[in-house]
């Protein structure tokens, strides 16, 4: 009696346990297939006119500019989907084109490096996680 | 069966030190920075010629601040250390403004209170992209909701974004009500006055006497 109850309790110490273990490990490593937290889908155009969904990441141009850079100076709006970029304002030297002029970074020949995404991307802001929020616009 | 069943129990009992230790171990190897490649990120096309020429992220933000979150770098940390140095503007013609001055918020909430540090904001963000569209300048003049927040408006505009995720609660509900309400005292008692007994939800912090260690 008292013996069973015993090893009932070992038993389900070490469930417990491993239990535990299994939930802090799937808790720190992040899931597959994760979109760089900010990447930014710009679709509105692209895939209408035969191309690939433009995917921006944040991450990299953050390090070589402040936010004030684009959504202040170049006027992008800071929601997701409410910039309507069309190839000919690059061309121009507006939005990315202010940049992207074959001097401080790659031009506009050079299609497949910006046009990279997968079909059917809906246009919004991905990576970001664990809310409902402005991943969901 | 019982012999089997005991022998099990003894060699569990034997090895829980040792799962103990694996799940010790585990722990800070699992919670190590990690970042997709290009080409696993779930947006870029595997046949698009960017997934071979594109920079992956990991090998560039793995040199910063490190973060448990978001991008996984302590953005703020990394540009005050001098990691990064990013540019403030294009064109030389461009007003680069900064503000300094931090915000108590939420002083009437339940929630410990939000020091709003103006300065780091306006070293990424000019005054324009929050004022007065997302929250006018009077203090207490736009009622800030944490639903809002999490539906993505007012500060979830960039927070759960591209600025750290709103997991992080304590980053921003920073302030112990009674440091706070202990600093506005002092400060209204400076200038000869007192505090209003029904609190505004928002006032000016008084400025702080040194910084705290990071």
């Amino acid at each position: 009696m008292t013996r069973s109850r015993r090893r009932a309790g070992a038993l389900s110490l070490v469930l417990r346990q491993a239990l535990l273990c299994l939930a802090l490990i799937v808790a720190f490593v992040p899931g597959a297939a994760d979109a760089e937290y900010g990447d930014v889908v710009l679709n509105r155009f692209a895939e209408k006119e035969g191309m690939r969904p433009v995917i921006f990441p944040h991450w990299f141009h953050r390090i070589r500019f402040r936010c004030k850079v684009c959504h202040f100076e170049l006027g992008f709006k800071m929601r997701a989907g409410s910039n309507e970029v069309k190839m000919n304002d690059i061309i121009e030297g507006r939005f990315c084109g202010m940049c992207h002029d074959g001097q401080l970074a790659w031009s506009v020949e050079n299609c497949d490096l910006c046009h990279s995404g997968k079909a059917g991307l809906p246009p919004g802001i991905f990576g970001g996680h664990e809310t409902l929020g402005p991943g969901r616009w | 069966m019982c012999k089997t069943l005991s022998v099990t129990k003894s060699f569990l009992s034997r090895q829980l030190p040792a799962l103990l230790w694996l799940c010790l171990i585990a722990l800070p190897v699992a919670a190590q920075q990690t970042w997709q490649p290009i080409a696993k990120d779930g947006l870029r096309d595997p046949g698009s010629p960017a997934v071979k020429l594109l920079q992956p992220p990991g090998e560039a933000l793995s040199q910063f601040a490190p973060d448990t979150a978001g991008n996984q770098v302590r953005w703020v940390k990394a540009l005050e250390q001098g990691q990064i140095n990013p540019r403030s503007s294009l064109r030389t013609e461009t007003n680069v403004q900064t503000y300094e001055r931090d915000m108590f918020l939420n002083l009437r909430g339940g929630m410990p209170i939000v020091r709003f540090p103006h300065g780091i904001h306006t070293r990424w963000l000019d005054c324009t992209n929050c004022h007065d569209n997302l929250f006018r300048k009077e203090a207490g003049a736009t009622k800030i909701s944490m639903f809002l927040i999490l539906q993505g408006e007012q500060c979830g505009v960039c927070h759960g974004a591209v600025a750290f995720p709103l997991t992080e609660c304590g980053r921003c509900h920073n302030t112990k009500r009674e440091d706070a309400l202990a600093d506005l005292e002092q400060e209204a008692a400076k200038s000869g006055m007192a505090l209003p007994p029904k609190l505004p939800t928002a006032m000016v912090a008084p400025e702080r006497k040194a910084e705290p260690a990071k």
